[in-house]
């Protein structure tokens, strides 16, 4: 089952390696994992899409992620009302005459076109990972010749009571 | 060297000193009374700081030896460990201790040397990627980049190592932060957002053992180092009396609980006692204090705890449901927790029956060997040592055959009595271990009993009973092989005793004597009674080559894939 699993670590030498190693240790391939600076100095977050064989393992790399010195918290998000995005650059063959076709065919998906050369165009679309994959499925007749993707980040929704609930949630696992 | 250093030091504008000295400064500050290590080139000024520090320090013939002599030395004192390494060879000889240390949760500061900061990651000399390669193996690592951050740091690796659950913390430090000038300050208190370790239990959860105790038929406590850990075993005691339950013990838990009391089963797991096996299979609670389900604890399982509620009190929440579905979670140190549960109204369930069947199983399967009248059986040796120690000695060993035969034959009576390598199972790790236990307890007998292999892997150590008087009793349980390996040979492998005989040893009464120690040899019981007796009454340290009888068995045994109900060699 994929699990979106958001991480505060204290922004210090080693702590991706900290992570990654917990997950190497077990044998997971982690699908994608971005690490950015918080709203607080000091601190980052990390977050982390994996696949896991069942709830057992899942509470396993909950805990051990807590158990390092320096994550501060750690959330499994993915049942959690939340809004995950990813970027995607996708450098896509096109002869200047189909431009305008293929215009109109990513105008749906709200991405762009930012970066134009005499052979290929280079768009960019933000968005959750399945708006990403339906995109680039549907650029791939055009020939796609480079892609990249930054990976998932997600942010739980606002609301005061998914606020609380998410702190009760750390709390319990430090609890229990 | 030191002269100009100290003069370097004090003549400091406005009392700064190096980061060397503010090392020692700070290792005073935590009371360290006995630091273990080998000097190297990117320590030198930190062992020049040393030179006349006033701390003492024990100098083993390789770094491994250090290590698991710190090991010994926290686990009779439950104290923190510290041992210093060099760069590079010097560090990377620890990776086994600082292994064995974090697999069984024994609290140590290790302190590396490391190339100068404007050289490393360039394959300088004598460099290795410390911080990378112990990540894993290290309850936390620091890589110091300042002079600055040493005293912060080291106040925190303390506090990490011997608080929570205990391990190892390393701190890598660059030569020249050694070398630069700071003031030295030691913080008084630490913070860390991110290591809060839960000692006080939730109420809720105790009451639910309270209650699980007066509906259980068929309870049974299993008490692991964690116990020890938290100096529980009064409480242990106390508890286990007021509520009637039997007691088994892990390996590592051997102690927290006295070998003779009437409620104790004995060890469980694969070379454990019938009744306590059979005990947590049959099982309707099991309430676990500090022990961690190993896979050697538990065997198959699918068969274990089958019929059981399980309990498990533990400072550490990853080990709870880590391997076995847990009804009743308890985060917390054993003490507490066990503290709590004696201000509980307790009520021993109806356990008449139970307790009858598990004296009746004691009774009808003890531990047993054959003699044979000519060799000198390992059983009947631990029983000697057992008898002529009477049970009071600091026992250590390295993993194997005898390991397990002194887990089963000599009864621990009191707590931090017991020294060997559980989860790692670390050959060579006895011998050493003793030279930290008995400086830990040197009014204590150090026992180190040893196997024929894994004593050649670190015997160098010898040499440092004679440099630091330690009458350390060595008993090497010699069956000229790898034993353990051995019998899996002839129990799993037809037999085919692939590269596990070593019949060509050592004189180890000359290599004894070469170190300037007493050497002995016992080829017989008589022999043997004889030899230890002398080795105990005699001063200083002695060896004493036991020759046991060869291809003697370890049982009873689970063996491997099979549940603890399934044991082989039960009786004779």
């Amino acid at each position: 089952m994929r699990r979106v699993i958001s991480v505060i670590v204290n922004d210090q030498m080693g702590v991706l390696n900290r992570i990654t190693g917990l997950f190497l240790r077990r044998g997971f391939n982690i699908d994608s994992i971005t690490v950015g600076k918080t709203e607080k100095p000091g601190l980052s977050r990390i977050t982390i899409v994996v696949h896991v064989d069942d709830e057992r393992t899942n509470e396993q790399i909950l805990k051990q992620l807590h158990k390092q010195i320096d994550v501060i918290k750690v959330v499994d998000i993915t049942n959690h009302p939340s809004v995950e995005r990813e970027l995607a650059m996708i450098k896509v063959l096109s002869p200047v005459q189909r431009r305008a076709e293929l215009t109109n065919l990513i105008e749906p998906f709200r991405a762009s076109i930012i970066d134009v050369s005499l052979e290929s165009v280079t768009i960019q679309a933000t968005g959750n990972p399945e708006k990403i994959e339906a995109l680039i499925e549907l650029l791939q007749p055009y020939g796609i010749k480079e892609l990249v993707r930054t990976g998932v980040t997600a942010i739980t929704r606002g609301s005061s009571e998914r606020e609380r609930e998410m702190r009760h949630k750390h709390e319990s696992l430090s609890v229990l | 060297m030191s002269t100009k250093m100290q003069t370097e030091a004090t003549a400091a504008p406005s009392g700064k000193i190096n980061g060397a000295h503010i090392l020692v400064e700070a290792l005073k500050a935590e009371g360290v009374e006995v630091i273990f290590g080998y000097p190297g080139g990117a320590v030198l000024t930190i062992y020049d700081a040393l030179y006349d520090a006033g701390i003492r320090h024990v100098l083993t013939r390789h770094e491994q030896g250090a290590i698991h002599a710190a090991e010994g030395y926290a686990r009779v004192t439950g104290k923190t460990g510290v041992v210093i390494a060099t760069s590079g060879p010097g560090i990377t000889n620890m990776i086994t201790g600082l292994t064995d240390a974090m697999m069984d949760s024994l609290p140590l500061v290790v302190i590396s040397g490391q190339v100068n900061t404007n050289v490393m990651g360039t394959d300088a000399f004598q460099e290795a990627p410390t911080v990378g390669i112990t990540m894993p193996i290290t309850k936390h690592n620091y890589q110091v980049t300042s002079t600055r951050d040493l005293p912060r740091i080291i106040k925190e690796a303390f506090h990490i190592a011997g608080t929570g659950r205990p391990g190892p913390v390393l701190i890598d430090i660059p030569k020249n932060i050694t070398n630069e000038l700071d003031t030295f300050e030691y913080p008084e208190k630490v913070f860390l957002r991110g290591y809060q370790p839960t000692v006080v239990p939730n109420r809720m959860q105790i009451q639910k053992i309270a209650e699980a105790i007066k509906e259980a038929k068929k309870p049974v406590i299993l008490a692991g180092a964690g116990v020890l850990h938290a100096r529980a075993h009064r409480e242990l005691k106390a508890f286990v009396e007021r509520v009637k339950i039997p007691v088994v013990n892990t390996l590592l838990g051997l102690g927290s609980f006295p070998g003779s009391h009437p409620l104790f089963l004995g060890m469980g797991g694969m070379h454990g006692t019938y009744a306590a096996n059979m005990a947590l299979y049959e099982a309707d609670l099991i309430i676990n204090f500090g022990a961690r389900f190993d896979d050697r604890l538990t065997g198959n399982l699918e068969h274990f705890a089958k019929f059981a509620k399980v309990a498990h009190v533990d400072i550490d929440p990853a080990e709870i449901g880590k391997v076995v579905d847990t009804d009743i979670p308890v985060v917390g140190d054993a003490r507490e927790a066990l503290k709590m549960l004696l201000e509980e109204e307790l009520v021993p369930g109806d356990t008449a029956e139970w307790l009858n069947h598990l004296e009746e199983l004691k009774r009808n399967y003890p531990l047993w060997y054959k003699e044979d009248g000519k060799t000198l059986k390992p059983q009947r040796l631990m029983e000697i040592i057992y008898e002529l120690t009477q049970g009071d000695a600091v026992i250590t060993t390295d993993v194997g055959q005898h390991q397990m035969w002194a887990a089963q034959y000599y009864s621990f009576e009191e707590p931090h009595r017991w020294v060997t390598s559980g989860g790692l199972g670390t050959m060579g790790f006895g011998f050493p271990s003793a030279i930290g236990a008995q400086i830990g307890a040197p009014d204590k007998m150090v026992v180190a009993i040893v196997g024929d292999a894994g004593f050649q892997m670190t015997m160098q150590e010898l040499a440092v009973l004679k440099d630091y008087n330690l009458p350390i009793k060595v008993v090497i349980v010699n069956n000229h092989a790898l034993g353990m390996v051995r019998q899996w040979q002839e129990l799993f492998y037809n037999q085919r005793y692939s590269e596990s005989l070593i019949p060509n040893q050592p004189d180890y009464v000359k290599l004894a004597e070469s170190y300037g120690i007493k050497g002995l040899t016992a080829q017989n019981e008589e022999e043997a009674r004889k030899a230890l007796t002398e080795a105990f009454s005699t001063p200083g340290a002695v060896l004493v080559d036991c020759r046991v009888t060869p291809f003697e068995n370890v049982f009873p045994m689970v063996a491997p894939g099979k549940g603890i109900h399934e044991m082989e060699g039960v009786k004779p």
